[in-house]
């Protein structure tokens, strides 16, 4: 089915970038559902992936009234291809091993936790709304990720190895938490969207006290990755939405 | 207000009240303090605010359905349903009555919040002596506890 192309404002581009990253996040921690260590974490991380899937269906049906064109979230999420995608990088990647989905889970918890607390007196009052909710489910999230950290790390000689080595493969992504381009400076001037640069404090207050119990240490700042709000991707996003997406192109409008 | 129109919105914030929630169905909408408002709109069409509880519930929809079928039923017409966001619904709406039948039921109602922690009592046999499986549980507003005096599990309602 045709691909859809959305006339992009700052704003709708804005909400997009926050919804993307939601349905993303949402469907790799949905890739553990059946395959967890064990049947609780099964659960848990199935339930933190449908809170975010709640929380992307908020903001495609916002993005939908934005553009005001009469589509739906359903077409905001099946029918965009990858370059049109503007998630974190952080969120594509693919989900690895329960180390690498705890230790991503962790950071971007620590970091929406503060953002939507601050986006609760966001100009947008919809997604005021929508921050006045999500800031109550990522406080779980944050929670129950923070604890596994803790556990990995302080864990086996082999849940450190794997901790550490995906926290040294994770850490480069979390430069694009805090990246503010054109369309982010218009959002912060409008005050509609948090400046990133006081979420960064708290963040780095919460993930090095977390770091600190599990017993290890924030990686180096170095050289760090950038394209997803730009809609430049690594290869994993298309081959993920190629799965998420192949329904809905295939028999287009199905229902069941 | 007439008291044709008076009659008509009473049975509807009635019929509004009375659906249950459909995974907890001991408890109904009213009591989980889900039901922001119902009134008569200048049209004379019916209109009820609602407020979700998480983001991704999936009974949300089903939950607005039995609502415009609740409302119909009692013959006050096709009503308009609305979901607020804003303000954020809390643990801390749900009524007395609903945490007594929750409790009754086998899910242990949540705190208010902000109230200090104090020991979650098992719904099944009335010990204290309980702990925490997960923070997770079967739904998206419950989390999984064990009681260590009966040994059994039971659910009990987050603190949101």
């Amino acid at each position: 089915m045709t691909t859809i192309h959305l006339e992009e404002t700052p704003h709708l581009t804005y909400v997009l970038r926050l919804a993307d990253t939601a349905l993303v996040n949402a469907h790799r921690l949905s890739e553990w559902c059946g395959h967890a260590p064990m049947l609780e974490e099964d659960l848990a991380l199935v339930n933190i992936a449908l809170d975010l899937l709640g929380q992307a269906r908020l903001l495609y049906e916002h993005a939908a009234g934005l553009e005001g064109k009469g589509r739906t979230e359903d077409d905001l999420a099946y029918l965009r291809d990858a370059p049109q995608f503007k998630n974190l990088l952080i969120a594509e990647l693919p989900r690895g091993d329960f180390a690498f989905t705890i230790v991503r889970q962790t950071l971007l918890s620590a970091f929406f936790h503060p953002f939507w607390q601050q986006a609760v007196g966001s100009t947008d009052r919809t997604l005021a709304g929508i921050a006045g909710k999500a800031e109550k489910e990522v406080a779980y999230h944050l929670r129950h990720a923070g604890a596994w950290l803790v556990r990995l790390g302080d864990g086996t000689e082999e849940s450190r190895r794997r901790t550490v080595e995906a926290l040294e493969t994770l850490w480069p992504y979390t430069g694009e938490l805090f990246e503010v381009d054109t369309v982010g400076e218009a959002m912060i001037e409008a005050g509609i969207a948090p400046d990133p640069a006081t979420i960064r404090p708290v963040f780095e207050e919460s993930v090095d006290r977390l770091l600190g119990e599990a017993g290890l240490e924030r990686p180096v700042a170095g050289w760090m990755q950038t394209g997803g709000l730009r809609g430049v991707h690594t290869e994993h996003l298309g081959h993920m939405l190629a799965v998420m997406q192949h329904l809905q192109r295939a028999y287009p409008g199905a229902v069941w | 207000m007439t008291t044709v129109a008076l009659d008509r919105l009473e049975r509807a914030i009635e019929a509004v009240s009375a659906v249950p929630d459909p995974e907890i169905p001991v408890v109904s909408i009213a009591d989980l303090g889900m039901v922001r408002a119902v009134r008569l709109a200048v049209d004379g069409v019916v209109e009820v605010d609602l407020t979700p509880t998480y983001s991704g519930c999936p009974a949300t929809r089903l939950i607005g359905e039995e609502v415009a079928a609740a409302v119909e039923a009692a013959g006050c017409g096709k009503p308009r349903v609305r979901f607020l966001l804003g303000p954020a619904w809390t643990t801390d709406w749900i009524t007395p009555e609903g945490r007594k039948a929750l409790e009754r039921y086998g899910i242990a109602p949540p705190r208010p919040r902000g109230a200090p922690a104090e020991p979650v009592r098992c719904p099944h046999c009335g010990s204290e002596d309980t702990e925490e499986i997960s923070a997770f549980g079967s739904t998206p507003c419950k989390a999984l506890w064990r009681c260590r005096s009966c040994r059994e599990p039971f659910d009990r309602f987050k603190c949101l």
